[in-house]
């Protein structure tokens, strides 16, 4: 049986927001019947203000998806509609206090549900470039097609390197027989085999990493930095990235903590190393000024 | 005989409750029994002579002609692994796998490796009910191939296969021919000998047996690679010290499922039918998915359209009722049960497959409170569903083009 949180369940047994809302101004339909989940999202707007005035879900799918909708609608009403766009599918997951790996893509419909509707009140067309493999990392939920689609941008060869670039076969390594498999295929698919033994390349032949794999070894890196903060009681998030400069957040103990810039000097540090690049590593609130003094 | 637990238990083709008197009869097993079958002393000999009694109850329930046809394994699995890999070892010319579409993956799993080791694997199709294309069978049948695997019983539909004709016909052809029967023993009359079936898997938790402990049966003469090697014990084909709490256990079960096989075609027959018919005339489209004329007595799979069945689960889980479903939720994967996909059954009647496999412990109040629970839990989630017209309390009118969500 799933590991479900309480959220999940209250919010199963007791969706918010079912049915269509009446006069609707903005519909959005995702889903996909193979997998068994699909949402269709009605929203009503109020065009002098943009403000999402009611919510409401239909929805065929497992428990998950059902809360899924059911907490995106609690959290979209009363936002305007560009707040909404920010509402990320981990916002979702956060509000429901956590979803197992397998069912993190009921909150990613939730999400794209609600692109797909601001795109219809907004007379455009939404196009998803959604593609879903076969679950493979469990540890981290990552799937087949996520991973065919790395190694094929950035020629990868070994598992490690796999792990490196998408974190699968990081945690538990139940999944590396099923990652040397990928490898072998797509590997076939360039004329060469897969050889288990290979030692990964040096670092210094590095190779032109993609946007996707980058921004991935950045939230690596920084991954791998938090559990060090939270010992102190502090913590990192990543904001955004921008070229060579990357925005972090830092909250708890970390945040107005005297050694604030020490520990970003850290972390720069830490990410330039992980990336073979050169970066600057500023607080968000940086943001702002960094894109002025860059025009 | 009432239920061990409380709540409602319709998932016995997932496991089932281990009988009292099987517990009892294994206990001592765990305590003064504790000797090892291969020892020269008497604690060894009191539990060797616990294991041939156990071997003969096994015998007894599959009707096979020799107590030494019976070899005792930990699971299905591996009985079905065994089953397979013996057969591709004992002749290695032959690299050709003939099996069904709708096996349970402790087959189909193998088979698929076995392919990326080289093997030819015939996949028998089925057609909406389930039943297998015989013509296509006897197309693949050659002296290439190496063994036939094919299941007695589905464990989904219930939907019985003709094991023993198309052991007949393997035979003719000179094939041998292996049968998952977890779902079938104890559930159907089974008489070996009178068969042309060489291998078949069984395993002791679908009888109300503890789980652990399955069994091989091996016809006498039928060429055999073990899988794991070692002692001497099981005469060599399976090494590894005996499960013998376990091997009490199963011999025992098997003696209660030959007691009680009537008692599967009439009582349990009974409850299942009652438990289909009150559902399927009470609530709108819903069907009953599989071969109803041809399947196991206790087992009922009804897909509820247009709703899904991990949500059904945990409705009825909230009352107390345990039963299981096809959904691709339910096991993570990406897509509904392959069976439901190999009959054809639609993506939105497929995802709400609810299977109710019923057991002799259960009894007509549970099912008739079953049957009570099911029709609100339906209308409740098809209130939610985008093809449900909750007004008319039908489905939208052409429910496929009223809903077509983007990368469906």
């Amino acid at each position: 049986m799933w590991d479900y949180s309480e959220t999940v369940k209250e919010h199963f047994f007791n969706p918010r927001n079912a049915g269509a809302v009446a006069d609707a101004n903005a519909i959005g339909e995702v889903g996909s019947l193979s997998c068994g989940d699909a949402l269709r999202l009605t929203l009503k707007v109020d065009p002098a203000t943009d403000t999402i005035l009611e919510a409401g879900f239909q929805t065929f799918g497992c428990g998950s998806a059902i809360a899924s909708s059911s907490a995106l609608t609690e959290m979209i009403k009363g936002m305007s509609v560009d707040e909404a766009l920010n509402v990320s599918n981990q916002d979702i997951a956060d509000f429901l206090e956590g979803l197992p790996p397998e069912k993190m893509h009921c909150s990613v419909m939730g999400r794209e549900a609600l692109q797909a509707a601001v795109a219809n009140y907004r007379g455009e067309v939404w196009k998803d470039d959604h593609e879903e493999g076969a679950l493979v990392c469990k540890c981290f939920a990552v799937d087949a097609v996520m991973i065919e689609d790395t190694i094929r941008a950035n020629g990868l060869s070994t598992v490690e390197e796999v792990t490196n670039y998408t974190k699968a076969g990081g945690g538990c390594s139940a999944c590396h027989e099923p990652i040397e498999e990928i490898l072998t295929k797509v590997l076939a698919e360039q004329g060469k085999t897969f050889d288990p033994t290979a030692a990964p390349p040096p670092p210094a032949g590095k190779p032109k990493l993609g946007n996707l794999a980058r921004i991935r070894r950045i939230e690596n890196a920084i991954e791998a930095i938090r559990p060090n903060l939270q010992r102190d009681h502090g913590d990192v998030e990543l904001v955004d990235i921008d070229g060579k400069n990357v925005f972090v957040n830092m909250t708890g103990a970390c945040s107005g903590c005297q050694m604030a810039s020490t520990t970003l000097e850290g972390i720069q540090q830490r990410i330039v190393e992980d990336l073979g690049e050169f970066v600057r590593v500023l607080p968000a609130q940086a943001m702002q000024t960094a894109a002025a003094s860059a025009d | 005989m009432t239920q061990a637990t409380s709540g409602i238990y319709l998932d016995n083709n997932a496991t089932t409750m281990v009988d009292p008197a099987v517990v009892e009869a294994m206990l001592p097993y765990f305590t003064e029994q504790f000797g090892n079958p291969s020892s020269m002393h008497q604690f060894g000999d009191r539990v060797g002579r616990a294991l041939k009694t156990a071997r003969q109850q096994v015998q007894a329930l599959l009707g096979a002609e020799l107590d030494s046809e019976i070899v005792f394994t930990s699971c299905g699995t591996e009985s079905d692994s065994t089953a397979i890999l013996s057969a591709l070892k004992a002749q290695p010319e032959r690299r050709e796998i003939i099996t069904t579409v709708v096996e349970h993956p402790a087959v189909l799993s193998l088979c698929e490796h076995l392919e990326k080791e080289g093997c030819t694997v015939h996949y028998l199709k089925v057609d909406k009910k389930g039943r297998i294309d015989m013509q296509q069978y006897l197309d693949a049948l050659s002296n290439k191939v190496a063994i036939v695997s094919v299941m007695w019983a589905n464990n989904e539909t219930g939907t019985l296969f003709p094991v023993e004709e198309m052991a007949e016909l393997a035979r003719s052809a000179g094939v041998m021919f292996h049968t998952d029967a977890v779902q079938a023993v104890g559930k159907v009359p089974i008489d070996l000998k009178r068969t042309a079936i060489d291998m078949l898997s069984l395993s002791g938790h679908k009888l109300h047996a503890p789980k652990g402990i399955g069994v091989l049966y091996l016809r006498r003469g039928t060429r055999f690679r073990p899988l794991l090697r070692g002692g001497h014990q099981e005469r060599g084909r399976r090494a590894g010290t005996e499960n013998s709490a376990s091997i009490v256990a199963l011999g025992k079960a098997c003696e209660l499922a030959l007691a009680h096989m009537d008692e599967e075609k009439t009582q349990v027959r009974k409850l299942r039918d009652r438990l289909e018919q009150g559902i399927l005339q009470t609530v709108p489209n819903c069907f009953v998915t599989g071969d109803p004329s041809n399947r196991l007595p206790n087992t009922c799979n009804i897909a509820f359209e247009y709703i899904e069945g991990e949500a059904i689960l945990l409705l009825l889980n909230k009352l107390g009722i345990a039963a299981s479903s096809g959904s691709a939720c339910t096991s993570g994967s990406l897509e509904p049960s392959h069976v439901m996909r190999a009959m054809d059954i639609p993506f939105t009647a497929a995802h709400g497959t609810t299977r109710f496999s019923l057991s002799r412990y259960n009894t007509v109040e549970e099912i008739d409170r079953v049957i009570e629970a099911v029709p609100p839990i339906v209308a409740q989630l098809r209130r939610l569903s985008p093809y449900w017209d909750a007004a008319a309390n039908a489905p939208v009118e052409e429910p496929e083009a009223a809903f077509q969500p983007a990368y469906a």
